[in-house]
């Protein structure tokens, strides 16, 4: 499953934003409304928010930054996120995940340069008791290894 | 012939949409009628996917199973319970699941998650039923009564929580429901959304009749994609079928939930944090008071509850508060679900009376470690909670007993590791997530956990370690004292514990091994 997002545009954040702007507290579930079509949440979001809400740019910006979730840049086609709690690592997934990263040439957070895959970490997906776990796309993989994740790597094209 | 196949987070996860698949086109191509019902899990991960039959004499599983195992089973017709490798009996006999006393957990994994019909035929909405009769004091009595304490971390007794947001007069109300779920070694929340979503919706709706509040939500980490979809579906077909809205039931009481989804940030699951995230802000920690139960969300009286605490409502009004409390051990009452989990044999959910010691869960229940190695630490109570030796495994499970031996409870986590664990590491790990979660509020959290990793560094660099060791309990000192939450309050557990059980993981580098 490829993720295919919207380019950036005012008059489709507009759109999403004018869904949410009148429920009680709109901001995180319209953040992530825009980050679900874009891929992550531009910069240019944040005036466009604010006039909307009622807020400064600020005040956008620092909820906007305030959470792990939101992603500032666009990432690569596949996101594979790995976690690093301390359950998983009770059963190594921080030597798998050192393995894929060092395979790839990345660290946490970066893409591969041909814009195919992210590597995130997560801190605990509640799948603890089938360690070490893995979301790739939104899929959840459990009793992973070294060689799973080569394997989830290589054919995410 | 029904035949039921796991669709919750986990058994997704290690394959159960997969068997699923295989299930129906062996089905299809030996012309064999199955129904295949998607339930939750029963909390047994070890044996998931498992897959049960429902037989004459009972349900019958098969686990782990795996798509390649699907024609063999149709081959010695698993469908009338036939035997095979994979085979493991009456499902309700195997020992780690007769050995629970399930009030919570009763139908997690036994029925189809988002029917209604079957929701009701479980006992479901019973409790519901007595608490409209009863009326809202008595409700909070009964809550009182059960000696159920929240079981989000603090342990706070929910009944006085409700007595308060109750007796504070307001035209406007919430219920909010705790389902951030952020400590390792827990699922329990994810659990009772994904394989009872009902139960919670009636839990929060006889707290929203209790306390007078007819707006709840859902606080629902974006770590549980599964939850969210089915609590969503659970909430809307509850809705059609008027146990939700503005005449729950047909009674004058209206009440109705929305979910919400977290953003990725530890520290949202501490309760003002959790608000603030709600109304949109940034999650940083109010200073209290004022309490949530009186100044709540957008400013309202709000009951904010963990969802195990919501979920063991309607049991107890079913039930009657005595059933609850006549079980557990001092003033720990009640069941609690424990959740077994990392390097440990028989991993999942064990819900049990409290007073069962620490070893019996991880020795006896657990069955030790998954690598077959000796256990050399457990974690208890999620990233803030203190790690425990094997010396110390006759710890009875309750609140105080553990406190008295700084730990905690917590959120029912247990993470078991074997004796290959760096407790050096671990012990850095926990200042590295505190700094990385910090709500920046307030220094000795924000400043103190990110110098703690530097100290670590140098010290599992061997640099100074006496000194460096100073430090580090220096730093907790000031963590534990001058932090306004847990977050920066509570790393020291974690922290000192693997200091002081574990010595020789922070002592001059040992020789090298001798070959083994
Ligand atoms: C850093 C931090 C994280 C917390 N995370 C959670 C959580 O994920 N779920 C939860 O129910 N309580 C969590 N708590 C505890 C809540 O602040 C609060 O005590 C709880 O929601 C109250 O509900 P209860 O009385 O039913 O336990 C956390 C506390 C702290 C300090
Ligand atoms: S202890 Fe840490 S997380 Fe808690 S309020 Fe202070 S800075 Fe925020
Ligand atoms: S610690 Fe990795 S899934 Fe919970």
């Amino acid at each position: 499953m490829v993720t295919t997002n919207l380019a950036w545009n005012v008059e489709a954040a507009h759109a999403i934003i004018d869904r949410y702007r009148d429920q009680e507290g709109p901001m995180l579930p319209l953040l992530h409304a825009l980050q679900h079509e874009f891929g992550y949440v531009p910069r240019e979001a944040e005036p466009v928010i604010a006039a909307a809400l009622n807020l400064t740019r600020a005040e956008v910006h620092g909820v906007i930054s305030f959470y792990h979730d939101f992603r500032r840049e666009p990432a690569g086609r596949h996101i594979l996120k790995l976690c690093r709690a301390e359950a998983c690592q009770s059963m190594g997934s921080e030597a798998n995940a050192r393995h894929l990263l060092d395979m790839l040439g990345l660290d946490w957070g970066e893409t591969t340069r041909d814009g195919r895959l992210t590597v995130e970490p997560v801190f605990c997906l509640g799948l603890c008791a089938t360690a070490p776990s893995a979301l790739l796309d939104g899929e959840p993989i459990g009793r992973t290894d070294a060689a799973i994740l080569e394997t989830l790597a290589r054919e995410a094209a | 012939m029904k035949i039921f196949i796991p669709q919750d987070m986990a058994s997704v996860a290690v394959g159960a949409d997969r068997v699923a698949v295989a299930v129906e086109m062996e089905a299809r191509a030996r012309n064999i009628p199955v129904t295949i019902v998607r339930n939750g899990s029963r909390g047994l991960f070890w044996l998931e996917p498992l897959v049960e039959v429902a037989t004459a004499s009972g349900r019958i599983g098969y686990g782990p199973v795996n798509a390649d195992d699907v024609a063999s089973l149709f081959e010695q017709r698993f469908f009338d319970g036939g035997p095979h490798p994979k085979c493991i009996g009456p499902v309700e006999q195997i020992p780690f699941l007769a050995k629970q006393t399930r009030f919570t957990f009763a139908r997690a994994g036994v029925i189809d998650p988002l029917s209604l019909d079957d929701y009701r035929r479980h006992g479901g909405y019973q409790g519901l039923e007595a608490a409209l009769s009863i009326g809202p004091t008595a409700i909070v009595a009964a809550v009182k009564d059960s000696g159920l304490r929240g079981r989000g971390g603090a342990g706070f007794p929910t009944g006085i929580k409700w007595e308060t947001v109750a007796r504070t007069p307001s035209a406007r109300k919430y219920i909010v429901c705790n389902a951030d779920e952020g400590d390792s070694g827990t699922f329990a929340d994810r659990l009772i959304m994904e394989a009872d979503p009902f139960m919670l919706i009636e839990g929060m709706t006889i707290a929203g009749i209790a306390v007078g509040a007819t707006k709840g939500y859902v606080y629902v980490r974006s770590e549980y994609p599964f939850a969210i979809r089915v609590m969503e579906q659970a909430i809307d077909t509850a809705r059609r079928a008027g146990m939700l809205g503005n005449a729950i039931s047909g009674s004058t009481h209206a009440f109705d939930i929305e979910v919400r989804v977290g953003a990725g940030a530890y520290v949202c699951g501490e309760e003002t944090s959790l608000l603030e995230s709600l109304e949109g802000k940034r999650g940083q920690v109010r200073a209290k008071p004022p309490l949530p139960a009186i100044k709540g969300l957008f400013g309202q009286p709000t009951v904010i509850n963990n969802t195990i605490s919501l979920a063991s409502v309607p049991f107890i009004l079913a039930e009657g508060a005595q059933r609850y409390a006549e079980i557990g051990y001092g003033r720990s009452r009640g069941t609690m679900p424990v959740q077994l989990a990392g390097n440990v044999k028989h991993g999942g959910l064990f819900e049990c009376a409290f007073g069962v010691t620490l070893g019996e869960l991880i020795n006896d229940i657990g069955g030790g470690t998954a690598s077959g190695r000796p256990v050399r630490a457990v974690q208890a109570g999620g990233p803030l909670g203190a790690y425990f030796p094997p010396a110390l495994f006759d710890t009875p499970y309750d609140y105080e007993a553990f406190a008295k031996r700084d730990g905690l409870i917590g959120h029912g986590g247990l993470v078991v590791f074997d004796d290959t664990a760096d407790m050096a590491k671990l012990a850095r790990f926990a200042m590295e997530f505190c700094a990385h979660e910090s709500c920046g509020k307030c220094t000795p959290c924000r400043i103190g956990a990110t110098r703690g990793v530097e100290v670590f560094d140098k010290m599992i660099a061997g640099i100074d370690r006496d000194k460096n060791l100073a430090l580090v309990r220096d730093l907790c000192e000031t963590m534990k004292f001058g932090s306004l939450c847990a977050l920066g309050g509570f790393t020291p557990y974690p922290v000192l514990s693997a200091l002081n059980h574990f010595p020789e993981d922070f002592a001059a580098p040992p020789l090298p091994l001798a070959a083994e």
